[in-house]
């Protein structure tokens, strides 16, 4: 461990360290623009220049390895004029532009320039002006502040693992671009515009619609999809202005797909903000006692197997506790959180969980997918993977739909009899996972959304037996969610009853008219135009198919306007904060349902939200900690089956519309327009020819 | 003066053959065994003792750089990287060695490879040379054909592979490691260092890059004795040098010489004197154009050798000696080498991409007098906010020439300005 001094602190740190990184370690912050702590070092920018006694020239502290003995100063005389130079040249070129860009007033060249700018320019000759380039939907350029830091192209080279962005040209002409003028299809794009570091990438969908300072900022957790990345959501007033990611390591690093982070547009669409009520035929605004009214007409005395409930992909914990009580004081057995037909069950929590982690997928020296399109249905997981393979002595395949994945892997086919021949150790591939460390095997919802879904999930359950990836300190079996609110529902053990029906049962239940009352928790996944004449009461939060099916609709909030709990691929209980209030007179689900038991004459035994999560704990007590990740014990899962020559695909077909928000969200739609589905979906992508 | 039998370069002129039987008629390829025989450790030794200081302009050691390569060969294997891409403005001494005398190079790579422990080398050679690439590709055919390079390479015992490729004509790529990346086919941009090429170099592996003279040098060194080359010229700045003089003197030439030489001998020996005479000469580049110019005064009598000319404020560079009479309007000469340096930045760190094109556009107000001294001292100080902080040594190149205009030439520029003021009055 080299010992070195720096500014006077004498401090010993690892060998390999950059002097940037000891400086941190004892809270110097030493100015930079290009230095990203997750990027490759460019070392370009030169704002980090240090002085290091015996070497001639300043040095760049960012690339520079700490040395035994190094006696280096950070902010003296030399170091802040040559700061002052690096950052006069930054701003000969630069608009200065910053009262109407919208990087004002979190821009780091502005920040910077308070430190170390001059107070007038120099410069008298004429400045370099630069082509915006068309970036997508997404990313509105202004490339003339571009300061060359290339942070976005090692980004979506590195991390995203799509090469698309390159410097052209040279000196002073080098600009940062496409060398076809393409937009940026990446799934992680939106992460371009957190990096950039001045105002030349800013986000497009929000382009003149706010100044940083306006904002509040609230920390809370994705529900896109089944990661829980950690946000920040903008507000100001009451409207998201735009979602960040925050740094979760365990998660997302400081990652956030472009579908959690630009369909915030989709939370002002097409929202139900008060409750309907179908009369004629058509659906009437009406008052919530008329809706609770309508509903408690219709189940009043109705035989509780009469009745079913179904929960969609973004309904939290909460509501799910709620609703279970609520129908087992209707004393039905009918309940479902599995509205594609996910053939996973309660009980065994590891047969359904990331058990790996996501964090933890990084140890992994074999892995095989199966069902599964990960870059589109978890992109930062995604990148994960790519990191792991960038580190190599990494091997992959895939059972599924053929993609690029972004990171190498041997493309076995799409049938799920080839796992069967792994399982079964006939396979080439048996052998890779069984020599590995740590193999791991991921199931896609694709996998598990059949109607052999429990034979895969057998066969997955013996192969991670067979191979070694059960052991101690290692659970290499993984199921990836694509909905934020599946794991707590199975934790919930929101599924029918004995004797109760499954989705795919209540829809042929309402057919043929075994069913009178289905509510649908935003679960518009479900085949809503075959549930015959039941009388269908859709809480959600979305004018989306199952309000446009429902007889009583009622409006609730979505996950940016509650504090509500989820559980996210991994087990993780996580908790989202209110960042604004719902809109109109849309409530929050649980204290819908709250109400409506009032209506119906049987009142649930809770008041508020702290009354409802401590019965939430009493029955599952893993759901009780927020942030608590508890390792789920093995036990074989599934039940040997026969297996269908359907092909295994993905569970998503449009990275960017998969839920009501992002279908109702403009900028998807632009998304889908522009780049299709996102890769390797059945592409939807216009033509040259196309209109 | 050089005497003719220490001549290494003896068909620098092109009167002889260039091919293999003209080369080994010159000692070319004499029992090259014998030499590879010495050892990996008395090549490098031989090399040190000579005082072989890089002729590619920095003038680092030839042999200290060889000994910076790991001792024995791990897992990555070792790589010698040729560098001829000259294309400092002035330069064309490694043109006329890979014109004229191209085994010197060949024979060199495979000794210096076989000291460094390379088993195969690359020359990288300037876009624009394309009879000079076809020239070095015969003479290197002519070596394989002859068992001189290739398998068991002079049956010595030692496999040695020499590769040619062809730039594209970018002045940065002549800097060691933009050429690394040249090479591997990325974009010339330089690298950071640490860590060197020595360490990781071409494709991550412990690479040596030398100058085309540096190499060429190498097989006459250890046929005559480092001891030889290092009574040539001075103390620590030893041995021969080709020195490439253009500009106004009545004979422009490339020329052999003894390092030390002083630069009237140098002129007056060789190039038939100064046009119009001494009292004629205005400025002199002494070292390609990176380096400042010297007024008549400080250079006159000044050895031509890397410290004597380091003494004067400038540098020996490439040697390439750029003579400028009083018919020169020295401003105008020194904006032009600031667009070559605006034009040739590699864009990648900030002050020089920025730098370079206020230089340049500082450089043609200067030009046109329409400047105040006080702005000129501001140019001299964006100069220095360039130099040093750079990833590259292209910062400083930009820098330099400026720097010596304003150092040592204040009297033309005022009389620009001057010149300006009185017609605008």
């Amino acid at each position: 461990m080299p010992k070195l001094t720096i500014d006077g602190t004498e401090i010993e740190v690892e060998a390999g360290m950059t002097i940037l990184q000891a400086a941190e370690t004892i809270g110097i912050e030493i100015p930079r623009f290009c230095y990203h702590e997750r990027l490759a070092v460019a070392g370009n920018c030169r704002m980090c220049l240090v002085e290091v006694e015996k070497m001639p020239k300043p040095v760049a502290s960012c690339a520079m390895p700490v040395g035994e003995g190094m006696v280096v100063h950070t902010s003296n005389a030399n170091v802040r004029k040559a700061r002052q130079g690096v950052m006069e040249f930054l701003l000969i070129n630069h608009p200065l532009d910053c009262p109407i860009c919208d990087q004002g007033g979190e821009c780091d060249l502005q920040d910077q320039a308070m430190a170390y700018g001059g107070d007038r320019g120099r410069y008298q000759e004429e400045k370099r002006s630069v082509e915006d380039k068309d970036y997508g939907p997404l990313i509105q350029t202004w490339m003339t502040r571009c300061i060359q830091c290339t942070r976005c192209i090692r980004f979506i080279s590195e991390i995203a693992g799509t090469p698309v962005l390159g410097g052209l040209g040279r000196s002073e002409h080098l600009e940062i671009g496409r060398y076809v003028g393409a937009a940026v299809s990446s799934e992680l794009s939106g992460n371009l515009i957190d990096l950039c570091p001045v105002g030349a990438l800013t986000n497009k969908p929000a382009s003149y619609t706010y100044r940083a300072w306006e904002l509040k900022k609230t920390e809370s957790v994705d529900a896109m999809d089944a990661l829980g990345s950690a946000i920040r959501v903008d507000t100001r007033g009451n409207e998201v202005i735009r979602i960040l990611p925050r740094v979760n390591d365990d998660i997302n690093e400081e990652w956030l797909s472009d579908r959690s982070r630009f369909a915030v547009d989709g939370l002002k669409r097409q929202r139900l903000d008060r409750a309907y009520v179908r009369k004629d035929g058509k659906l009437v605004a009406t008052s919530w006692n008329d809706a609770f009214a309508a509903i408690a007409a219709k189940v009043n005395g109705l035989a509780g197997n009469k009745i079913a409930a179904i929960t969609g992909g973004q309904t939290d914990v909460e509501t799910m506790q709620a609703f279970k009580d609520l129908f087992a004081v209707l004393g039905s057995p009918h309940i479902d959180c599995r509205p594609e037909g996910s053939k996973l069950w309660p009980g065994n929590r590891a047969g359904y969980l990331f058990n790996s982690t996501i964090a933890g997928i990084e140890q992994a020296d074999a892995l095989l997918i199966v069902g599964s399109n990960p870059r589109i249905e978890a992109p930062v997981l995604n990148a994960r993977l790519r990191k792991r393979w960038l580190k190599g002595g990494f091997k992959a395949a895939v059972i599924g739909p053929k993609t690029d994945l972004t990171f190498k892997h041997d493309y076995l086919g799409d049938q799920a009899s080839i796992l069967a021949d792994i399982a079964s150790g006939n396979h080439p591939f048996f052998e890779v996972l069984k020599n590995a460390s740590n193999p791991a095997i991921i199931l896609g919802q694709g996998a598990v959304n059949r109607e052999d879904g429990a034979a895969i999930l057998a066969l997955a359950s013996k192969l991670a037996e067979a191979t070694g990836m059960i052991k101690d300190g290692w659970n290499g079996f993984n199921v990836l969610h694509t909905d934020a609110a599946l794991v707590g529902g199975l934790d919930m053990g929101f599924v029918p009853y004995v004797g109760g029906y499954d989705t795919a049962g209540i829809v042929a239940g309402a057919a043929k008219g075994e069913i009178s009352v289905v509510f649908l928790a935003g679960a518009d996944e479900v085949d809503v135009k075959n549930l015959g004449n039941a009388f269908v009461v859709y809480l959600g939060t979305h004018g989306d198919a199952g309000a446009h099916r429902a007889d009583v609709v009622l409006p609730t909030a979505a996950y940016t306007e509650k504090s509500a709990t989820f559980v996210n691929t991994e087990g993780r209980v996580q908790r989202t904060r209110l960042a604004i209030f719902p809109p109109g007179e849309a409530k929050e689900d649980w204290k819908v349902i709250r109400a409506l038991s009032d209506a119906l004459g049987k009142p649930l035994a809770f008041d508020t939200v702290k009354q409802l999560r401590e019965r939430i704990a009493a029955t599952n007590p893993l759901l009780a900690g927020e942030g608590s990740l508890v390792a789920a014990p093995w036990a074989p899962v599934g039940i040997d089956g026969a297996l269908t020559d359907k092909p295994l695909a993905s569970s998503i077909d449009n990275f960017y519309q998969v839920d009501p928000i992002s279908r109702a969200s403009k900028t998807m739609a632009e998304c889908t327009s522009q780049f299709g589905g996102g890769c390797g979906c059945n592409s939807k992508k216009k033509t040259g020819t196309h209109g | 003066m050089l005497r003719d039998q220490d001549r290494i370069f003896t068909n620098l002129y092109g009167i002889h053959d260039w091919r293999l039987s003209g080369a080994r008629s010159r000692g070319d390829w004499d029992n090259t065994k014998a030499l590879l025989e010495k050892g990996r450790d008395a090549i490098i030794e031989e090399v040190k003792t000579s005082g072989l200081r890089g002729r590619g302009g920095a003038g680092f050691g030839t042999g200290m750089k060889w000994s910076f390569m790991p001792k024995t060969e791990g897992a990555r294997p070792h790589y010698l990287v040729i560098n001829a891409d000259e294309g400092e403005p002035g330069t064309c001494k490694d043109r006329e060695i890979m014109r004229f005398d191209p085994h010197k190079l060949v024979e060199g790579a495979l000794l210096a490879s076989f000291a460094i422990g390379a088993h195969a080398s690359y020359i990288y050679i300037r876009g624009e040379f394309v009879r000079e690439a076809e020239h070095l590709q015969v003479a290197i055919d002519e070596a394989y054909a002859a068992g001189l390079i290739g398998k068991n390479a002079c049956n010595s015992g030692w496999d040695f592979d020499l590769y040619v490729h062809r730039g594209a004509g970018a002045y940065i790529c002549g800097e060691e490691s933009a050429l690394i990346e040249s090479l591997e086919g990325k974009k010339g941009q330089p690298r950071l260092k640490p860590p060197f090429p020595a360490g990781v170099g071409l494709y991550g592996c412990p690479t040596t890059v030398n100058n085309v003279e540096s190499i060429a040098v190498v097989p006459t060194i250890l046929r005559r004795s480092g001891a030889w080359f290092a009574g040539l010229g001075r103390a620590k700045n030893s041995g021969t040098k080709l020195f490439c003089i253009s500009g106004h003197v009545n004979k422009p030439c490339n020329v052999e010489e003894e390092m030390g030489i002083t630069f009237r001998e140098l002129i007056d020996k060789h190039c038939g004197g100064i046009r119009g005479g001494w009292d004629n000469l205005l400025a002199v580049i002494p070292g390609g154009c990176s380096t400042p110019a010297l007024t008549r005064e400080m250079i006159e009598n000044c050895p031509m050798d890397f410290d004597g000319l380091r003494e004067q404020g400038s540098g020996l560079g490439t040697a390439a000696v750029i003579v400028m009479d009083k018919s020169t309007d020295l401003v105008r000469a020194i904006t032009r080498l600031s667009r070559f340096y605006k034009h040739e930045s590699c864009g990648q760190c900030t002050p020089c991409r920025e730098g370079t094109g206020w230089l340049w556009r500082m450089m043609e107000r200067l030009d046109k007098g329409d400047m105040t001294m006080d702005e000129v001292d501001m140019l001299f100080q964006v100069t220095k906010q360039v130099e040093g902080h750079t990833i590259c040594a292209l910062g400083d190149a930009a820098a330099w020439p400026i720097q010596g205009l304003i150092r040592n030439f204040r009297p033309v520029i005022e009389q620009k300005i001057r010149a300006r003021n009185a017609s605008a009055a």
